[in-house]
Parts: structure tokens; C-alpha cells; sequence
């Protein structure tokens, strides 16, 4: 059966069967990569979109489950006034190393400080615990996260 | 072989040449068949003046795509902004590794090593050709111009580089082009002038990973692997396969190590993997469990003679000990550690129109990919292509003299008409139960100190499983029976070690095993500097000057090492110690031509949790070509070491691997560590390496915070058996 969903503002149509994770639609159907495949288990944030404005792990999120909402990915991210800040803090800061998780990692930041807009770093450690980078580059995203609500303050 | 060896021969073999080429553009629309140059093998300028260095090592956030495009743009005379990069394509004449012979490959912390000389000769040798070029032209001396910002510049002249790319390629190639001196330098070492040339497309979804390829009408491979190491596939039942949407086949792979299972897409690919049901023949499999093998390791350094004496005399250590004061006297293990980089395993070959293939790899070593491939696929050298793309990380997994997946990508391949490309995916279990493990080590050691509390004695015996045994890096790093990487660290340690004998004896092969960041720094670092701490508390010495007095300054190793001391007690304010609460624990260690020493400092401890407040870093790595790089390679060369001594280990149950993934083979995460704040000690020294020394000090500064605070002194690895941490 096709399907309509809403990503990145545009109606697009699938044809994806009952059970595929969002993730596979986006990077396999759609071949949108920028949002990657890390674990499949919800367990590291590499694949994380967002819901409705949710940072959620599209591995574990299933096709059938969002006709409907708005599905944006890290390719919208420049045209975000949250998303903008954030990529230019991570530029700043030269935040990345490998780089595989950083689109997560970045879906992940936009998500808190759209609901905090001047987190401690308690908070951040606490809202970005999810998201592995095995680069370890946590202290330039604490940072980072830090560095954009400044620059959204300003 | 020296650095500067090649110098002369490469500027030489480099027949400069000028070809026409159809290019794409930074944003996407097809360049209209710009003139491009190759001034040299690693320097590329198009007409319009726009500068490619051509990098021969992999970026696999190590930070080589900015380092040597740093270096051709200081010695080239242009802008950080006025250059991009490309990766080299696999040919080991032109773009080997300088310290690994005839041979192209990234890893031991090399790629600025050994091209440091090599890339600024090449940035150099295209300036003075095009400076030939404009004062031909212009009928002044060659001595009177210079490139600045892209501009040749002098005599009253100016103009840009492009106008003489064309006229460049037919000077002379200087066989001895002028480096510029470090007073010349805009961009080595200083602070602030380079940014990450990798940054923008990894911020934005629009940087291509080797996970992110895709062909319309690719097959998707992936394999279902043998449980346990050594099993082989007896006969599979693809039955509830056949019908699922996308599922194109399963056949057995040649050497009967898996099934190759196709599909249309990775997601059908993983159900229809799924699907099969594999009977496996164990006969030569590996069926005993970690707790047998980890009792064989400690029971090689507990009993008798080692099998390899490789430094002192343990006959003549044993009687120093007997006559000690006190004797320290303690064993270590380290468990098997999968690599688990964020992306998992994958390649693609891509079938192309001359009958020969192309591999798309995050190619670490493309030196054994592409001959992995002329191998399996029976093709001459000439007809396989390697095409680095970035890489999700490796440290060390994609470096593998099997050359593992880029071979059952080619065995997958194979299988099948040759007609489309074929991606093969590793999902994160087949990572974590894949195999190629950091070896399980054991170390004991029996330290001796006389009535003054100096040390008399100190016997140290190994037992792991070589790493380089019965590969290709045999040769080069295995002699006298000695595996270098198992004892690298504590037989050639900096410290003045009065009566130290060392002895290993090799482990039987228990899995598969393979370099992990640093190598046998992992473990030897961890017990010469747990040693060391237990005795500055067991003689009441501050570990700082107890290390300090060990490092007289009798070589300049020594110097060094006792220099990034001296710059962490200045930047963590030693004297004053850890903040009230909290307590610190130091370590320093030379790995990879670098020094670097790092003291952390814990809250808790006790009966309270551990939580890690703060890790300092000091670090000589020589000229700091890239600061910023640096810095980053030490942040995350502390969480890598840090959160796998924390919690991290593969086990085996009757030889079947009991992680599966990241919820039992748990990454550091950001709540389990503070800041880090990294000091670099001035240097005029060649550039050494700094993607895994800062790994080695992180896990033993960790284990003497902990001692100090109160909590147990870990020696058995990983830690959470015995530490809660908050």
C-alpha cells in the first residue's frame, strides 16, 4: 500500500509494508543519508529525527506510526532558526571528529533548547545521555549546545 | 626508512601533467570541462585557481583531511579557504605510507608523521613552478616573487595562481624545493588559523560515508556469521526467506565462513538475513568460555620461566626481590574490547564499463583491499579501483591485514553475475559478535623495594595473544618470537627501572584479534602506571615526583617525558591538589613517538559513587601542526580509554560472544565524564602522533583517582565489577 508522509515540509509517498523502521525509509526509499544507521536498537541517537518537533530514534519508530505528523530530518536543519545556531556553534567549535553520529547528535541539541533555551551542563548531560559518539567529542557538544543558546540569545 | 628519504624521488617520479577532466563542483553542477592540473600527485589546481590537496590517509575524524591540506597550503602560499581535498586513490608507488614501505595505509598515529616533510615538498615544489612560470613571463627573478593568499606576488607584479597553472607544468621540477621556516608559518602551529576542513559536511547530512552509498540497482549482501570463531556453514534453509519482499538469494560464501544473504535494500536484507537458519560445523570452532581463557592468561604469568626472556634477567630480578624490604607484588587482566565504531562495517563494489570494479570503502589500509579484490575477483591490479570515502570512525577495525569485510564484500560479489554493484552491511551485532577483538591480556608484576624505599627489582611478566602473529605485519614488528605490540610500553619503558626484567609468554589463539587504539599501550600503560602509583603510596612519595625522580633526563625521551609532567602540574595547579571532595590520580606514558601525561579527578569513592569532575592533559607531540586537532584527539582518546576500562568487555559462553550490541557493550556517554582541558608543550621537534597516545594514560589515571578516593585498587578490568560509578 502507498503511504503519504510529511517530511522536511514536503508530501512524500512510500511504499513501505507495516513494521519498516523510519529509519530504512528515509535512507533506503528516499536515500536521504543524512541521518544514519548506528545500532537499530535505540540505543546510540545516530538515526535521531524529529516528531512533530521530538527528537525520536526513526530505528524504532515504524512507518505506520507517522501518517500525519511532521517528520524533519538534519538536512532541514540550516533552514531552522534552532538548527542554524547549532550548526554554526558545532562550526565554531569544530565540534565533529568521525562525524557518523553528529547529525543525531545535532537533532538531539535543537530538541533541548527548544524546550530550554539556557541549559546547565546537568541538563544537557541529562537530555543528550542517549546519543553515543564513540569519538567521544562530549565536552565540544556540551559546549556546543552552550555556544548556540548564546547565539539564539542574541 | 627517515622521513626525508623520499623526497628527491618523489618530486621526480611525479611527472607532472596536465589533463582535462569533467568535474563536478563543491555544489553539485557539472563543471564545464574545467582545465585541471595535477602540479604534483598531492597538489591539484583548476583554471580558476582552486587548490585540492590530494590526502593519502583515510579521515576517520583523526583530522588528516585538514592536517596535510594545512601543509600544502602553507608551503603553496593560499588560504585555508582558498583549498579543498579529495582523498588519494589506492596506489602504494605514489601514495604509501612513508613508514610502511611499498604500502598505503593509515594507523600506528602516522599520517602526520610520516607526511610532514613529504606535503610541505609538494606544496613548496608547486610554488617554485609556478613562481618559474610568472617570472618567465614577466622577466624578473624567480627570488623576487613570492604566493601569498593565492597571489604571486613581487617586483611590482601580482596575479592569481591561475593565470600560470597552464605554464607551471613545463618548469623544471625542482628536486630540492625551499621549505619555508617555522618564522614563515601562518598556519602551522598557530593558534585559531585552521578550521576543520571536514566540518561543514558533517553538520548537514551532506557528508558521504561508505554506509551512504547507494546505485539504483545494487544488491544489498548481508551475511549471517558463524556464532562462535572457527565454525563453518554445514547446510542453511532459506525457505521462509524466499517470498519476502526484496529478497534476491542466499548462497554459501566460498571459504563456508557465512551465508550471503541479497536483498534490494538493507532493511529487507536484514529481515531476510533474519529468515535463515544456518547449521553450523564446530569441529574447529572456538567452544571454551572467557573465564577458561582468562584463567590459562593468569596462569601463564603466574607460573615458571615466560616463553620469551625480553629484557634483564629473571633469574637475577627473583633473587634482587628475595632481598627486599617490602615487595609489591600484584596481577592484572584486560578483557577482550570491541572496536564498535559508530559506523558499522560496510563497503561497496561497483562493476564498471572496462570490466574492472571499484571499491567504495572508508579505506584504511587500501593497499590489502585493493589486493584483496584482484585476488578474489581475478582481476590485474590496474582493474580495481579504491575509492576512500569518510569513515565513521575505526580505531583500528577498518585496518585489518585480512582485509575482512572488503574480502566478503568481494567473495558476496562473486556470487552473483557480476552485473550490479553489491553493498555489503554489517549491522552493530554482527560488530560486536564479529570478532577482531584488543587481545585479553594478563599481566603479574613483583616490584621490590629496599629499606629506603627505592626499587630493587622488578619482574614483569605478559601473556596475551599476538596480534601480528601469522599476518602480513609479522615480519616487520615480530622478532625473536616477540610480538613487539604485546610487550610495546613496558620492556622499552622510559622510566630508569633498576633490575626489571620482562618476560611473555604468547597465548594459543582464542579469537580473532586485532590493534585497538594504541595497541599494547592499552594494557602495559595501565600496569607500569598503576605500579608506579601503588609504590609512591606504599613509600609515602607524591606520584608526581616519584615519576619525575624515575626520569633523570638521561635520554631525551626522559626530557620529554618528564616535560609533560612538569606542564600538567602547572596546568592542573598539582600542588594544590583536587578541588575539596575530590581526589586525583595521575599517569603519564610515551606511545607513538608522543608523551603525554593526564591526571583525573574524581568525586565519591568510598561507599559514594565515582564521578569523573575533571581530566587534565598534557601532551609533546613535536611541531603542533593543527592545536585544535590535537586538542580533540586528546579529549577523545581519554573517553575512548576511560569509558572502556570503566564498563566495557566481550565475554564468551562456549565460544558464542554474549554482547550484541550497544545496550551490553555500553559507549561512554556524555553524563559519565566533565571537562578536559589539554595543555601542548611547546616543541620544535618532527611531529609525532597524537590519535592514540592520548588513550594510554586515561584508564590508570582513572584507577589511582580511585585508589586515592578511598575506593579498591583495580587491577582486574573492567572496573564496574568492582567501582559504582555515578
Amino acid at each position: 500500500m502507498t503511504r503519504e508522509l510529511k517530511l522536511n515540509g514536503q508530501t512524500i509517498s512510500t511504499n513501505a509494508q507495516d513494521g519498516t523502521p523510519l529509519l530504512w525509509v528515509i535512507r533506503d526509499e528516499l536515500k536521504m543519508t543524512g541521518t544514519k544507521f548506528g545500532c537499530g536498537v535505540a540505543s546510540c541517537g545516530a538515526c535521531t529525527v524529529h516528531i512533530d518537533g521530538e527528537p525520536t530514534r526513526s530505528c524504532q519508530t515504524f512507518v505506520e506510526d507517522v501518517e500525519g505528523v511532521e517528520i524533519t530530518t538534519i538536512e532541514a536543519m540550516s533552514k531552522d532558526k534552532i538548527g542554524a545556531a547549532v550548526q554554526q556553534a558545532w562550526t565554531e567549535l569544530d565540534v565533529v571528529q568521525c562525524g557518523y553520529c553528529q547529525s543525531g547528535q545535532i537533532m538531539s541539541a535543537v530538541g533541548l533548547l527548544a524546550e530550554n533555551k539556557k541549559p546547565t551542563a546537568d541538563e544537557i548531560d541529562e537530555y543528550m545521555w542517549g546519543n553515543a559518539c564513540r569519538c567521544a567529542t562530549y565536552q565540544r557538544i556540551r559546549a556546543g549546545v552552550q555556544r548556540a543558546a548564546e547565539i539564539l540569545e542574541a | 626508512m627517515t622521513l626525508t628519504t623520499s623526497r628527491r624521488r618523489f618530486l621526480q617520479g611525479a611527472a607532472a601533467s596536465t589533463v582535462l577532466l569533467v568535474g563536478m563542483r563543491a555544489n553539485g553542477v557539472m563543471a564545464a570541462a574545467s582545465e585541471t592540473t595535477d602540479i604534483n600527485p598531492f597538489v591539484r589546481i583548476d583554471a580558476t585557481g582552486r587548490v585540492t590537496a590530494i590526502v593519502k590517509h583515510f579521515e576517520m575524524g583523526q583530522g588528516p583531511s585538514t592536517g596535510l591540506t594545512t601543509l600544502i597550503a602553507e608551503e603553496l602560499g593560499v588560504t585555508m579557504d582558498q583549498i579543498d581535498y579529495d582523498f588519494a586513490p589506492s596506489n602504494p608507488q605514489v601514495y604509501n605510507n612513508l613508514l610502511f614501505g611499498t604500502f598505503q595505509g593509515t594507523g600506528g598515529s602516522t599520517a602526520m608523521a610520516n607526511s610532514f616533510v613529504q606535503y610541505r615538498n609538494a606544496g613548496a615544489a608547486a610554488r617554485e613552478m609556478l613562481i618559474a612560470a610568472a617570472a618567465s613571463d614577466w622577466g624578473v627573478d624567480e627570488s623576487t616573487l613570492d604566493i601569498v593568499a593565492g597571489q604571486i606576488t613581487g617586483g611590482g607584479k601580482s596575479a592569481p595562481i591561475a593565470d600560470f597553472v597552464a605554464s607551471a607544468v613545463s618548469q623544471d621540477v625542482p628536486a630540492e624545493p625551499r621549505l619555508r621556516t617555522p618564522d614563515e608559518w601562518r598556519l602551522i602551529g598557530k593558534e585559531g588559523a585552521v578550521k576543520r576542513k571536514d566540518t561543514a559536511v558533517k553538520i548537514d547530512g551532506s557528508g558521504t560515508f561508505a554506509m551512504d552509498f547507494h546505485f539504483d540497482n545494487q544488491l544489498v549482501v548481508m551475511i549471517a556469521h558463524a556464532p562462535r570463531m572457527g565454525a563453518v556453514v554445514k547446510s542453511f534453509d532459506d525457505t521462509d526467506a524466499k517470498g519476502m519482499t526484496g529478497f534476491e538469494m542466499a548462497k554459501t560464501l566460498p571459504d563456508n565462513s557465512g551465508v550471503a544473504v541479497f536483498a534490494d535494500t538493507t532493511w529487507n536484507a536484514m529481515q531476510a538475513r533474519d529468515a535463515i537458519v544456518v547449521e553450523w560445523d564446530n569441529t574447529n570452532a572456538e567452544m571454551r568460555s572467557s573465564d577458561t581463557i582468562r584463567d590459562e592468561l593468569i596462569a601463564g604469568v603466574e607460573m615458571g620461566e615466560a616463553t620469551y626472556q625480553t629484557r634483564g634477567d629473571q633469574i637475577d630480578t627473583a633473587n634482587a626481590i628475595s632481598g627486599a624490604a617490602k615487595v609489591i607484588d600484584k596481577t592484572f587482566y584486560f578483557p577482550l574490547l570491541a572496536h564498535a565504531p559508530m559506523e558499522p562495517l560496510t563497503c561497496t563494489i561497483e562493476p564498471i564499463a572496462d570490466g574492472g570494479v571499484v571499491l567504495h570503502d572508508g579505506a584504511q589500509f587500501p593497499t590489502f583491499g585493493h589486493m584483496t579484490l584482484t585476488q578474489v575477483l581475478g582481476l590485474p591490479m590496474e582493474k580495481v579501483q579504491v575509492k576512500t570515502v569518510l569513515a565513521g570512525g575505526s580505531f583500528g577495525r577498518r585496518a585489518n591485514p585480512t582485509a575482512d569485510y572488503n574480502l566478503e564484500c568481494a567473495m558476496a560479489f562473486a556470487l552473483t553475475d557480476r552485473s550490479r554493484p553489491v553493498k555489503l552491511v554489517w549491522s552493530r551485532d554482527d560488530d560486536i559478535r564479529g570478532g577482531y577483538y584488543r587481545p585479553a591480556f594478563a599481566h603479574r608484576v613483583r616490584v621490590g623495594l629496599d629499606e629506603a624505599g627505592q626499587i630493587i627489582g622488578w619482574d614483569h611478566r605478559i601473556s596475551g595473544q599476538s596480534i601480528m602473529k601469522g599476518t602480513a605485519m609479522e615480519p616487520m614488528i615480530v622478532h625473536d618470537g616477540v610480538d613487539h605490540s604485546s610487550i610495546e610500553g613496558v620492556a622499552d619503558t622510559v622510566y630508569n627501572v633498576p633490575g626489571m626484567s620482562v618476560g611473555l609468554t604468547d597465548h594459543a589463539k582464542a579469537t580473532s584479534v586485532l590493534w585497538w587504539r594504541s595497541v599494547g599501550h592499552t594494557h602495559t600503560a595501565f600496569v607500569m602506571e598503576s605500579m608506579i602509583d601503588m609504590i609512591a603510596s606504599e613509600t609515602d612519595t607524591d606520584p608526581l615526583e616519584l615519576r619525575l625522580s624515575m626520569l633523570p633526563g638521561k635520554t631525551p625521551a626522559q626530557t620529554r617525558m618528564a616535560g609533560v609532567l612538569n606542564k600538567l602540574a602547572e596546568l592542573s595547579n598539582w600542588k594544590a591538589g583536587a578541588p575539596d571532595g575530590q581526589s586525583r590520580g595521575l599517569a603519564v606514558h610515551h606511545s607513538f613517538g608522543s608523551f603525554v601525561a593526564e591526571a583525573v579527578d574524581v568525586s565519591g569513592g568510598g561507599d559514594d559513587a565515582v564521578k569523573i569532575e575533571k581530566v587534565y592533559c598534557a601532551v609533546d607531540c613535536g611541531i603542533a601542526v593543527n592545536p585544535d586537532v590535537i586538542r580533540a584527539q586528546m579529549e577523545g582518546g581519554i573517553g575512548f580509554g576511560i569509558g572502556h576500562v570503566m564498563r566495557d568487555q566481550i565475554t564468551l559462553t562456549d565460544g558464542e560472544v554474549d554482547q550484541t550490541n550497544f545496550p551490553d557493550y555500553e559507549p561512554l556517554r556524555i553524563s559519565d565524564i566533565g571537562a578536559i582541558e589539554v595543555a601542548i608543550v611547546a616543541s620544535a621537534d618532527a611531529p609525532t602522533g597524537v590519535g592514540e597516545p592520548g588513550t594510554p594514560p586515561s584508564g590508570p589515571a582513572l584507577a589511582n583517582a580511585i585508589a586515592r578516593a578511598g575506593g579498591p585498587r583495580v587491577t582486574m578490568l573492567p572496573m564496574i565489577d568492582e567501582v559504582e560509578f555515578a
